[in-house]
């Protein structure tokens, strides 16, 4: 399991799947669109900071998380 | 054609509308579509971890491409949530570069903090946003805002959702008079004689939320607005009469009244 800061709160993520891969080792990690999948966000229009930084739709796919990462997930709302 | 332009784009509407307090995104939508807005503001807010996944969003009701979306940094209070804000927007909006800014610097009266706003428009404008800012009525930080790069200076005419219409014109129209970008009133129009009147000052767009979202009959008041802001434009180019307290003028001959002339 990875602990990540999400949103402020804490979220325990599974690690990705090790077992069909015999080169991933323990320590793989997890990629936002993962993140995303476990959270029921996939397909959301959302932007996603990570430790303070924009993580770009481009980079969705990078294994990158790991645990003590926070992020921010944000959406757009009703506003003046 | 008499149209607004802001960082090179011209808009046909120079009513700037707000998306929050609605009942529902259906009344938004349609008080967005009353009031004729092109540019229309939405905040940036943490998704609700757990929601509904079939829960529409506000960018389906109102997608980015009917409308030029402004994300503004409501709540912030530091340069650096306010950055953070905006560079999550751009992400967020495909790499939108226009916002409106603002720091704010009491939660009370959400009055802004100059020097903060200041700081954080730098930051952003050298990071390549076109940032629309809002500031106080003091026309030296308008001034300094508009120096540093800001695209457009948002002055409030009195505190964010009062309600209470323009209470300095005179400070409004020094920053008018002396600004080379558009000046866009935002915050404290109340009704639509307020929205007229910042047009008729010289103002070249007013921004409102409250004022539509909170009156009795929203998309009625929006309709209201639009043409509160088109006729105080009008009016402002149409160039008004003196102001005289006491030359009496007729409109109608001085001649040829019937009767004895009582007035002698």
């Amino acid at each position: 399991m990875i602990q990540l800061i999400v949103n402020g709160q804490s979220q325990l993520v599974p690690s990705p799947d090790s077992g069909t891969d015999s080169g991933t080792t323990n320590d793989a990690r997890l990629n936002i669109r993962q993140l995303l999948e476990h959270m029921g966000l996939q397909g959301k229009r959302i932007a996603v900071e990570r430790n303070g930084e924009i993580v770009p739709r481009s980079q969705f796919d990078q294994p990158m998380l790991a645990s003590g990462d926070k992020l921010e997930i944000v959406v757009a709302v009703g506003g003046g | 054609m008499d149209r607004l332009v802001i960082a090179d784009k011209a808009y046909s509407s120079r009513l700037l509308v707000g998306t929050g307090k609605y009942r529902d995104f259906d009344e938004t939508r349609t008080a967005v579509d009353a009031s004729g807005a092109e540019i229309i503001t939405v905040a940036i807010r943490r998704t609700n971890l757990g929601q509904n996944p079939e829960e529409p969003s506000l960018l389906d009701v109102l997608p980015p491409s009917q409308y030029t979306l402004l994300p503004n940094t409501a709540g912030c209070y530091t340069v650096e949530d306010a950055v953070r804000t905006l560079r999550l927007a751009r992400e967020l909006l495909d790499g939108h570069t226009l916002v409106k800014l603002e720091v704010l610097g009491d939660p009370k009266t959400l009055y802004p903090n100059i020097v903060e706003t200041l700081k954080a428009a730098e930051i952003l404008i050298k990071e390549g946003f076109q940032v629309m800012v809002y500031t106080s009525d003091d026309p030296i930080a308008a001034r300094q805002l508009e120096e540093i790069g800001c695209v457009a200076i948002m002055p409030l005419a009195s505190l964010i959702g009062s309600g209470m219409g323009i209470l300095n014109p005179w400070n409004l129209q020094i920053i008018i008079d002396n600004a080379k970008v558009p000046v866009i009133v935002d915050a404290g129009v109340g009704t639509a004689s307020d929205a007229a009147i910042a047009m008729e000052l010289g103002c070249d767009g007013v921004l409102m939320n409250t004022a539509i979202a909170a009156a009795q009959n929203p998309v009625l008041m929006a309709s209201a607005m639009k043409k509160a802001v088109e006729a105080g434009r009008e009016a402002y180019l149409a160039g008004r009469m003196p102001k005289k307290l006491y030359s009496a003028s007729p409109s109608s001959p001085v001649e040829g009244v019937i009767g004895n002339m009582s007035g002698k």
